[in-house]
């Protein structure tokens, strides 16, 4: 896979300046991103995860660095780059039809057509028996598949997810990486996720970038060769996941000291 | 509890107690003139009255009117229908005066300095210390009325648009322009249905307010509807009547009140917390 890449970050920095601290949350960003790759940021809470896809999504632009997608420089959120986020961001007075239709309706697509892509989806997902209720009544895994819905439903090339399945149980969490999976499969998105989970990053990612806390700089980018699906009970999954979680505690435990040094009351 | 007596007609009878014991008492001082049935008629008088009140005034004569034209042509329902005409009118003016204000102030941070400081000196003074201005400006009848229902209604659904809007989770914003929304879009589908708990509550409130009003505005600017009517029962010593008058107020309050709940949950049946029954 070598040829233009689909996302490229380079040289990015973002400095959050707040009551006169200043917290380096980038430093030095580089990674070009494949089409259709799968990645995976992995790395404790607060190395700036979400500081970083929020720059590619487009919500914040980098202190200094650029970022560019399919040559064009990231300016602003838009449609190509459909957003996933962890508390699920549906709009609670649409039902789950009407979410998913929303971006449809914002490009003026006929009305034919919408119902015709939605039914699809719904189908695709599982969620024709929920599509006339309200997301108030679904379960979380019920609502990430309605987000996910919502941003297949705009055919974006790139899907930018920030710890999509964070707060699920085991088992739905299982599910929808599967079927996050065959969705990637089918449709060969690029996918950024956010993850603080190894075992997560190993199931899906094709390379996983693993991120230091304050400075937020790459530690290492690890590739990840085996075949899907992937059996999180085999050596080579778990001398991987070895491997990752030392990677990880170094950063984990800079973060625990930090955290004990900083003044507590501000 | 046994299957004749269940615990749902229990409740009701209990609810019951107190009313009925309180109107025995109140019977009991009227009838046996212990308290002056000037000052304090019967409950059976105020009944009477109020039926009267709330009959046609004239026999029905088919060559002058329609049987229901006729049929509410009793006095109380004139008065209510003039009564609630008014805070139909004065709260929708206000209403269509306050939303777009409360919508642009609450998402532009501009526009909200420019107005916020007016907002702050004029919410504070009560809608009634408008009463002399208003007769004033407009002279007496509908007009001071409407425009005394219209402030009364203004601030309380300005302020909870402000409010409501300003309270919109910034993640459904992110999450609208993510997917492309334009600033149209944004504001209509989003900015607005995310307010709407704020903005309903604001109507609630302001309604309230309203009904309030108007009744003070009848009873000094106007010469019909049902603040005036006991107002005048008054100069005529008919405390029967200004109690049936206060009674058909409480009515009106509470039917407006619930056609508000109602409105309230049909329009956020999509809100957690609020269930459909
Ligand atoms: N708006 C902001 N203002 C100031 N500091 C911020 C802001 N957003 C993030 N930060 C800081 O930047 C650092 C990176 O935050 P970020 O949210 O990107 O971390 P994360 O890796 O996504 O963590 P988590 O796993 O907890 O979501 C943190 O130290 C955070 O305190
Ligand atoms: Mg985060």
């Amino acid at each position: 896979m070598t040829g233009r890449p689909h996302i490229q970050i380079s040289k990015v920095s973002k400095i959050f300046s707040t009551g006169g601290r200043e917290v380096i949350a980038l430093e030095d960003i580089n990674l070009d991103v494949q089409p259709g790759e799968f990645i995976c940021l992995l790395g404790p809470s607060g190395c700036g995860k979400s500081t970083l896809l929020n720059a590619v999504a487009g919500f914040s632009s980098p202190t200094s660095g650029t970022i560019t997608v399919s040559g064009q420089s990231v300016r602003e959120p838009g449609p190509d780059r459909g957003m996933v986020f962890q508390e699920y961001a549906l709009f609670p007075w649409m039902t789950v039809e009407k979410n998913i239709a929303f971006g449809l309706e914002i490009k003026k697509l006929p009305g034919t057509k919408i119902r015709e892509k939605v039914g699809a989806l719904l189908d695709m997902l599982n969620l024709q028996d929920f599509r006339d209720r309200y997301p108030k009544d679904l379960s979380g895994g019920m609502r990430q598949r309605v987000a996910i819905a919502r941003v297949l439903a705009l055919d974006s090339p790139i899907m930018l997810m920030d710890e999509p399945f964070g707060a699920l149980d085991s088992l739905t969490r299982r599910n929808l990486q599967d079927e996050l999976l065959r969705i990637w499969m089918e449709f060969r998105k690029t996918i950024i996720f956010v993850t603080h989970s190894i075992e997560e990053s190993i199931y899906l990612a094709d390379r996983i970038v693993v991120m230091t806390y304050r400075p937020g700089k790459i530690k290492k980018v690890v590739s990840v060769t085996m075949a899907r699906p992937r059996d999180p009970s085999s050596v080579e999954f778990n001398d991987l996941k070895k491997e990752l979680s030392l990677l990880v505690m170094e950063e984990q435990s800079r973060h625990n000291q930090e955290q004990t040094r900083l003044p507590t009351a501000e | 509890m046994n299957k004749f007596f269940p615990a749902k007609v229990f409740d009701r009878l209990q609810g019951l107690l107190v009313p009925v014991l309180l109107l025995a008492l109140w019977q009991y001082l009227s009838s046996q003139a212990i308290i002056n049935p000037q000052i304090l008629p019967a409950p059976t008088a105020v009944i009477a009255k109020w039926w009267e009140y709330l009959l046609p005034t004239e026999a029905f004569d088919p060559a002058k009117s329609g049987y229901l034209a006729w049929f509410f042509s009793g006095e109380m329902i004139r008065d209510a229908y003039a009564s609630l005409y008014r805070v139909a009118v004065g709260f929708f003016i206000g209403g269509i005066l306050a939303l777009p204000l409360g919508l642009m102030m609450g998402a532009n941070d501009r526009i909200y300095k420019l107005f916020n400081p007016l907002i702050q000196v004029l919410r504070p003074i009560p809608p009634i210390a408008f009463i002399p201005l208003s007769i004033l400006w407009f002279g007496l009848g509908n007009p001071p009325a409407i425009f005394l229902i219209v402030l009364g209604a203004f601030f309380p659904i300005l302020m909870n648009t402000i409010a409501g809007v300003r309270h919109v989770d910034g993640i459904y914003i992110r999450a609208a322009r993510s997917l492309g929304a334009s600033q149209t879009t944004m504001f209509l589908r989003v900015m607005l249905p995310a307010a709407t708990p704020y903005i309903l509550t604001g109507a609630r409130i302001g309604v309230g307010t309203a009904f309030i009003v108007v009744i003070v505005a009848e009873m000094i600017a106007v010469n019909n509807g049902l603040g005036y009517r006991i107002l005048e029962a008054r100069e005529f010593f008919w405390s029967d009547k200004i109690i049936a008058g206060m009674f058909t107020i409480g009515l009106l309050g509470l039917a407006i009140d619930t056609g508000m709940n109602r409105l309230n949950n049909y329009l956020l049946k999509w809100h957690r917390g609020i269930e459909n029954k």
